[in-house]
């Protein structure tokens, strides 16, 4: 079985004389999570929207797995789990109703049905509202269920247009975790997101689009490298206790491909480093070997969104 | 690159998407549910029960001659009577919002997203829409029926058996027309109020007009072909005629069952592919 793919060939999009999409091409291919990134306006659900057949594409092809959505509906999209915009569930019926729905739809077996139904309601922490009407939910309540219908049927592509809004800081939380488990489970996750912090904790790739243009596609770790000021990375690390200022500008600035150190607080620094993944993974074992408590170590969350804001401010 | 662990694999390759005609199933499957929840079905069944208790009470109490002279009449007056209202007051319940609701009310977004055709969901609706509204018909033909065998026993006319084919026949250009109207419009009240203003005023406003001021025979008017419900519960089965002379000449115009039977067949095709169409081509910005 080759591996789960999606690939937008040349694809535009027009309102009139208004270009959401424009000759957008781009090929996601694996078991990773990848990040759609870009203001307000930008084109991410508009993409979004003509993978699922949803909007239909001025010019060019949305394919999943090879299958062009639009003339193959049925095929492309019987492998995708999605979530576009904030679904209504028809307020008179229950979750499980509704699920049950999107069971049948998609053919899972009656039996596995009910038992699948149950293990993804728990997943979203829906548990207890499982034969409530969906009408009485509040909008977080109602998105975990959306969320719950597009992992249902085990997709091994999910697509998902901010799938946190609305919910709450631990609903927000949990959405992320499931989302990591699945990049676990080897699904291909595309999900387009507003929450910088959110793409750079569970998205190992990154897309950014401004104006229905793709800007950039490439790893986290190179698209932050490679449009950094000095070309440079950050992380920050936690420790258990105090870091006196000789560690850091003794002992952590001396690290080869290590640039500066900024501390955030007594426990916390900010380290800049030049190189990929490898320099990144040797930083961190010197740290461990030093002894200094490390409890914490990620990737800078301004990093991201010093390239996003530097990225987006130089396409107006 | 890793590769999907041995238990997924298998789930996917198990999996096949159903055929559209069981998705359909499954759509209206839900869409009754959703109705039988919902308030409009109860609304529509107690309207329906408070006109049949009307005409129960009114026809009980001042045993009308145009009612009891016949069995024929009495079936006449009343089936013929109301039942185009009930129709349509159905078309309006069932199909007034039943695609543009899926855009305004966002329910769309949890459908289309997955593994099936529009046209499975259109489909799926309508049929939802018809089943209902035949629950509907079927009560108010039973309380008809009812009334009928009261007063006159079981010696129903087999004229009221085509007159109960021609109201379904009816339902059916109705509900296509009204799905049309649905698909046209993304807002449900201004979908359900064109649907509403045209049934319940317009047709009847333009057909008078054709009829009296051009002259012609309405027979592009839905209506017009919904009259052989009525008349074919007339003894003999009323015919086109002319009264009067010259300028003062009135034609009162009567479709014939081929006719009648035409023009609803024919809505219901035309405004049914073009509501497909039209649902087909939507977008959902």
């Amino acid at each position: 079985m080759s591996s789960p793919s999606i690939e937008a060939v040349n694809l535009s999009k027009r309102y009139g004389s208004f270009l959401a999409l424009s000759n957008l091409s781009l090929k996601i291919e694996g078991s990773k999570c990848v990040g759609f990134l870009g203001p307000n306006g930008a084109g991410k659900t508009t993409t979004l929207k003509i993978f699922t057949d949803m909007i239909r594409a001025s010019e060019g092809r949305a394919l999943i797995n090879g299958v062009d959505v639009h003339l193959n509906k049925k095929q492309a999209l019987n492998s995708v789990g999605a979530l576009i915009e904030s679904p209504e569930i028809y307020p008179a019926l229950t979750p499980r109703e509704a699920l049950s729905m999107v069971s049948d739809l998609r053919g899972l077996p009656r039996a596995e049905s009910r038992k699948k139904i149950e293990e993804t309601v728990a997943e979203v922490k829906m548990s207890e509202w499982l034969d409530k009407k969906v009408g009485k939910f509040s909008k977080g309540m109602k998105q975990r269920i959306n969320v719950a219908a597009a992992l249902l049927s085990d997709p091994e592509i999910i697509i998902l247009d901010e799938p946190t809004t609305g919910l709450d800081p631990r609903g927000q939380s949990e959405v992320r975790d499931i989302v990591k488990d699945l990049k676990k489970k080897n699904r291909l996750v595309f999900m387009s997101s507003h929450l910088l912090n959110e793409v750079q904790e569970i998205c190992d790739e990154v897309a950014m689009i401004d104006h229905g243009k793709l800007i950039v596609y490439d790893r986290l770790s190179n698209v932050t490298a490679r449009f950094s000021a000095d070309g440079s990375n950050s992380v920050e690390i936690e420790t258990s206790k105090d870091i006196d200022d000789q560690t850091i500008n003794s002992n952590i600035a001396s690290f080869a491909d290590v640039s500066s150190v900024e501390r955030l607080d007594s426990r916390k620094v900010r380290i800049h480093f030049s190189g990929g993944f490898q320099n990144q993974e040797r930083l961190l074992e010197d740290l461990v070997a030093m002894k200094i408590g490390l409890i914490s170590f990620r990737p800078s969350s301004s990093a991201l969104e010093d390239t996003y804001l530097k990225l987006i401010k130089d396409t107006l | 690159m890793t590769q999907p662990t041995p238990s997924t694999l298998s789930i996917w390759k198990k999996r096949v998407v159903p055929s559209s005609v069981s998705q359909v199933g499954t759509i209206t499957k839900y869409e009754l549910v959703n109705y039988f929840r919902s308030r409009r079905f109860f609304v529509l069944l107690i309207i329906g029960l408070i006109i049949s208790g009307l005409l129960t009470a009114l026809v009980g109490y001042y045993r009308p001659e145009s009612f009891l002279s016949s069995a024929l009449n009495f079936y006449s007056s009343w089936w013929a009577g109301s039942i185009t209202f009930v129709i349509i007051l159905s078309g309006i319940f069932y199909g007034g919002d039943a695609i543009s609701g899926e855009f305004q009310n966002k329910t769309g977004y949890f459908l289309v997203a997955n593994p099936l055709r529009r046209s499975s969901i259109y489909v799926g609706k309508w049929l939802g829409a018809l089943m209902a509204s035949m629950i509907m018909l079927g009560v108010f033909a039973a309380i008809t029926i009812g009334n009928g065998v009261y007063y006159f026993g079981l010696n129903i006319p087999y004229q009221l058996w085509e007159s109960l084919l021609f109201s379904v026949l009816y339902l059916i250009a109705v509900l296509g027309f009204t799905f049309f109207f649905s698909s046209l419009f993304k807002g449900t009240s201004m979908s359900i109020l064109v649907t509403a203003i045209l049934f319940l005023f317009a047709f009847n406003l333009i057909q008078t007009l054709v009829e009296g001021l051009v002259k012609i025979e309405p027979w592009f008017l839905i209506t017009y072909g919904a009259q052989i419900i009525g008349n074919v519960l007339v003894d003999p089965y009323p015919t086109t005629r002319t009264q009067g002379f010259g300028r003062d000449a009135f034609t009162s115009y009567a479709a014939t069952i081929p006719e009648g039977i035409a023009i609803l067949l024919t809505y219901f095709l035309v405004t049914a592919v073009l509501g497909l169409l039209l649902f087909e081509k939507k977008e959902f910005t």
